[in-house]
């Protein structure tokens, strides 16, 4: 009786386990099958980098991929230094009670809900920019400082767990060495954490690549690679995002299956990168 | 002497670039609150509707977001609960029963799931709702079943995973105790382990709720429109909180539906936020609720 229990419960738990696994297979099968007649249709170059120009025949998703690319990349250069300085001042630099004030607030910040940071850039942000530095307003630069700060809890807390996570040890010596507060941070945090933050990076990266407000309400959504930062741009999530589903046998609507599959890569990318450099770190210490 | 100033130089950049963050974070919340407030009120839940009869059913609401809200409610409760068996279950699998190999292979991809965007989630949704409307029946196209389900798949490696670190990081003392006084391995992970686990379990639950109350990429694909009244089925279509925000960001036509706009930001803002602190204060709360409680 109880070793056939045993054994049912065990079943179950693995049936849940590959179930769950292969809605993860499914999804890119799905994406692949749905997409196939655009790759019968045209090249796979053709698709990867040549130009959108439906009433060609050309459904290329290269503006979108650069697009996703400039705003994403922007906001991680805005993101990256706002962290460091934030992570700086929460591991080291501030006093007891000013550290928790602040991690608190950056708790706080990982739960505003993305449409808000869009709502509140549409109507603050644009006309701050439009006014400030011309142009429309609704641009790659709009997108990625909205998009900057909505990552920044992302790097913030992987910054200071890895600073934190230094060896007690090692900033003891420091200390009793005579190293103050800047020194400890900068000499023996710093280069022992820099693992870590890459990880923290790299993930903080892949949520500016992967969200869809931001870029939906603040960038434009205009078919063209960007050339500076003051242009409308679209991105590959905004492209699904903006698809008509009246018509799903058309390519049009078949190349945002090609952009499924380019979002799936660069997550599978990142992932594998993250865990690659989890791995040295482990083999580090 | 170089050295030097780079110290200070890093150590006021730091200050500044953290007084920056601080600074625009407020000003953000505050020009919300400052254009939110105003309009918190029962009318912007109900519209011109009598409250009562509304929550009863019997009055339709139309300038208002209480469709929003139980769509919404819906969508978190059903979600969850296809999400949590699922979950818990395969996380209990990967830290009790996995072989090392597995662990990393099955980890591996549910890595991949928490780093897939979630408008890649919602394109799977809709194909699976196309697939279901060519196959099955008309009738079927994307609705609050095929949203929750999407959702629930977003939300499944929150749950899984911290199902499954907080059951490997239990003391030896705990994982042992049972099973040397010869419980079976289905008894201690029953009795001991999941008990002892649960703070971390909630604590990822309630992240995945707050995930399914706020992510727009999702529904936007799976059948969330603007005007749907309460969905009176699980195949009808529905409407949702952050969807009105984002529609009305667009759409709006007078100042007093751009007011409800801010409304129902405060909204969402509120539940949001309160589901996340809940979360981050529960690991230690909890913790000590259940074991040290007088």
């Amino acid at each position: 009786m109880r070793p056939s229990k045993e054994l049912l419960a065990k079943s179950v738990f693995l049936c849940c386990a590959i179930a769950s696994a292969a809605i993860i297979l499914a999804i890119l099968g799905f994406m692949v099958a749905l997409g196939i007649p655009l790759f019968r249709e045209s090249t796979f170059s053709a698709i990867w980098s040549g130009p959108w120009a439906p009433h060609r025949g050309a459904y290329g998703i290269w503006a979108m991929i650069s697009g996703t690319f400039w705003i994403a990349f922007l906001a991680a250069m805005i993101c990256l230094p706002l962290s460091l300085g934030m992570s700086f001042v929460i591991s080291s630099l501030a006093g007891r009670r000013v550290r928790k004030l602040l991690g608190a607030l950056v708790r706080f910040m990982t739960g505003i809900p993305t449409v808000i940071y869009g709502f509140i850039g549409i109507f603050l942000l644009v006309p701050l920019i439009r006014e400030g530095l011309g142009g429309p307003g609704i641009c790659v630069l709009t997108a990625s400082i909205m998009l900057a700060i909505l990552i920044s809890p992302t790097m913030i807390l992987f910054f200071t767990d890895s600073l934190l996570a230094v060896n007690a040890a090692y900033v003891q010596a420091a200390k009793a060495l005579g190293a103050n507060r800047v020194q400890r941070l900068l000499y023996v945090m710093v280069p022992r954490a820099l693992g870590g933050m890459a990880s923290g990076f790299i993930l903080a990266l892949g949520r500016a690549l992967g969200d869809t407000l931001i870029a939906l309400m603040l960038a434009g959504n205009a078919i063209r690679p960007p050339q500076g930062f003051l242009e409308p741009a679209r991105t590959l999530t905004a492209h699904i995002a903006l698809v008509k589903a009246a018509d799903f046998d058309s390519m049009e609507f078949r190349s945002i299956f090609a952009c499924g599959i380019a979002l799936y890569l660069f997550t599978i990318l990142a992932t594998i990168a993250v865990r690659m450099m989890a791995r040295e770190r482990v083999a580090v210490s | 002497m170089m050295r030097v100033f780079m110290e200070k130089m890093v150590e006021y950049l730091s200050w500044a670039l953290a007084l920056l963050l601080c600074l625009s974070v407020s000003v953000f919340l505050s020009y919300l609150l400052i254009k939110g407030l105003p309009s918190l009120g029962s009318e912007l839940v109900f519209g011109k509707a009598d409250p009562l009869s509304a929550l009863l059913g019997r009055e339709r609401v139309f300038d208002g977001i209480f469709p929003a809200i139980i769509g919404t409610l819906c969508l978190v409760v059903l979600s969850t609960l296809m999400a949590l068996p699922l979950g818990i279950c395969s996380g209990v699998y990967l830290s009790e029963y996995a072989t090392p190999i597995m662990k990393k292979v099955v980890g591996g991809l549910f890595d991949v799931l928490a780093g897939i965007p979630s408008i890649v989630v919602g394109l799977y949704g809709f194909s699976v709702a196309i697939f279901l409307h060519h196959h099955f029946s008309d009738r079927l196209g994307p609705c609050l079943l095929i949203s929750a389900i999407s959702l629930g798949v977003l939300v499944l490696p929150y749950i899984v995973r911290s199902t499954q670190t907080s059951l490997e990081e239990l003391p030896a003392h705990i994982r042992h105790t049972a099973t040397a006084l010869g419980a079976t391995r289905l008894q201690n992970i029953a009795y001991v382990l999941i008990p002892n686990a649960l703070s971390g379990i909630s604590s990822g639950v309630i992240l995945a709720i707050g995930r399914c109350a706020e992510d727009t990429a999702v529904i936007l694909l799976t059948g969330v429109v603007a005007t749907a009244g309460v969905p009176s089925s699980l195949l009808s279509q529905y409407e949702a909180l952050p969807f009105y925000i984002f529609y009305i960001s667009s759409q709006y036509t007078s100042p007093a539906e751009l007011s409800n706009g801010y409304g129902a930001c405060l909204v969402l803002l509120g539940i949001c936020s309160v589901l996340f602190m809940v979360a981050h204060g529960m690991q230690k709360r909890l913790f000590h609720w259940a074991l040290y409680r007088p």
